[in-house]
């Protein structure tokens, strides 16, 4: 095998970079609906948000639970 | 299995040997005692969370004391903090029996806080709650809040029904249902809590060992490596410190955040354990 081809190191921050798409997309999904909820009415912003923030904390618990699972699982 | 324990708190199985400080990984959590010769849990990860408690405690008590009608910059403070708490967590989650449980959410939300500042702040640097064993302990008192709050206002049965069983779902459905309420509410809600707490601060806290320590390492580094000359080494050890600034910015809004929904997501359980059913 060529040098160059070595690739050492953890297969599981593979699977971890598979494991953010899931997150990433929901995560934008979100505020892209918050974005859009403030075109539509402003006014509601502060309502909006703050569900929003639930909402991202939960999407983001599974990012957040692949990473620790990356380092846990050998 | 090492990697485990960094769902249990169990250091012995990482801790033990010697490690390179680059790259940081699971041994970079590692407590160290505070003195020579103390015992296992006088480390300064407890140290940590004895003065964050003791920073909460003797703030709350230096804006509560002498209030005065007019209020004062240290009492506008104190209650700009304690309304962000009351009105825009507590009332707004619970509804108008909030009261009983706002000490509880400011305590959590203010020991949070300041725990996951530490992460970026002199004399500490380290978020206490990166070591698991810390947010199990809260997510554990979040259990006994919610459950408790529920089994007080409905009985241990009728909460128990209320709980795994929703209103209207057909029989033969029951069979699926109330083993998937049961995880979800008693297991997965507590272990969420705790692991979102715990990786966050975990994941920041490695994201900024790598910044800063390989900064470290290549801006002092003095002879080529890796077929790179040693100037390139240098600058991009710089442009690693530098960047790293960006990071501690980031990890304080994380910091901020996780104390937020941490706050929310207990106030939203103990609600949710409080609901009449419809």
């Amino acid at each position: 095998m060529l040098p160059v081809l070595e690739i050492s190191g953890s297969l599981n921050m593979i699977g971890y970079a598979l494991a953010t798409l899931g997150p990433g997309i929901g995560v934008a999904w979100i505020f892209a609906s918050v974005i859009n909820g403030t075109a539509r009415q402003p006014e509601a912003r502060g309502a909006m948000l703050s569900t929003a923030w639930i909402g991202f904390a939960v999407v983001e618990a599974l990012a957040i639970i692949g990473i620790a699972l990356a380092f846990a699982l050998r | 299995m090492p990697g485990l324990s960094l769902l249990i708190p169990l250091d012995w199985a990482v801790c033990s040997g010697e490690h390179e400080s680059f790259p940081p990984g699971v041994f970079s959590f590692c407590s160290r005692p505070l003195w020579d010769g103390a015992p296992g849990w006088v480390n300064n990860q407890v140290a940590q969370a004895v003065i964050g408690a003791a920073i909460v405690i003797a703030f709350w008590l230096w804006v509560a004391h002498a209030q005065k009608i007019v209020p004062s910059k240290r009492q506008f403070a104190g209650e700009w903090i304690y309304n962000v708490i009351r009105n825009g967590i507590a009332r707004d989650m619970l509804g108008h029996d909030y009261r009983r449980f706002l000490p509880y959410l400011a305590t959590l939300f203010s020991f949070i806080l300041v725990n996951n500042l530490f992460g970026e702040f002199f004399l500490f640097m380290f978020p206490t709650f990166s070591k698991v064993g810390f947010p199990w302990i809260l997510a554990i008192l979040t259990f006994l809040l919610y459950n408790g709050a529920g089994i007080a206002k409905s009985g241990f049965l009728p909460y128990l029904k209320k709980s795994v069983l929703p209103a209207g779902v057909p029989k033969p459905l029951w069979i699926l249902i109330i083993p998937l309420e049961f995880l979800s509410n008693f297991v997965v809600r507590p272990v969420t809590l705790a692991l979102r707490l715990f990786a966050n601060m975990f994941a920041g806290h490695l994201v900024v060992l790598v910044f800063v320590v390989g900064g470290t390492l290549l801006l002092t580094a003095t002879e080529p490596g890796n077929g790179m000359p040693t100037w390139l080494l240098n600058g991009a050890g710089g442009a690693s410190l530098v960047f790293s600034f960006a990071i501690f910015a980031l990890e304080m809004f994380v910091g901020v955040l996780q104390a937020y929904i941490f706050t929310v997501l207990t106030a939203q359980y103990v609600s949710s354990a409080l609901a009449e059913e419809h």
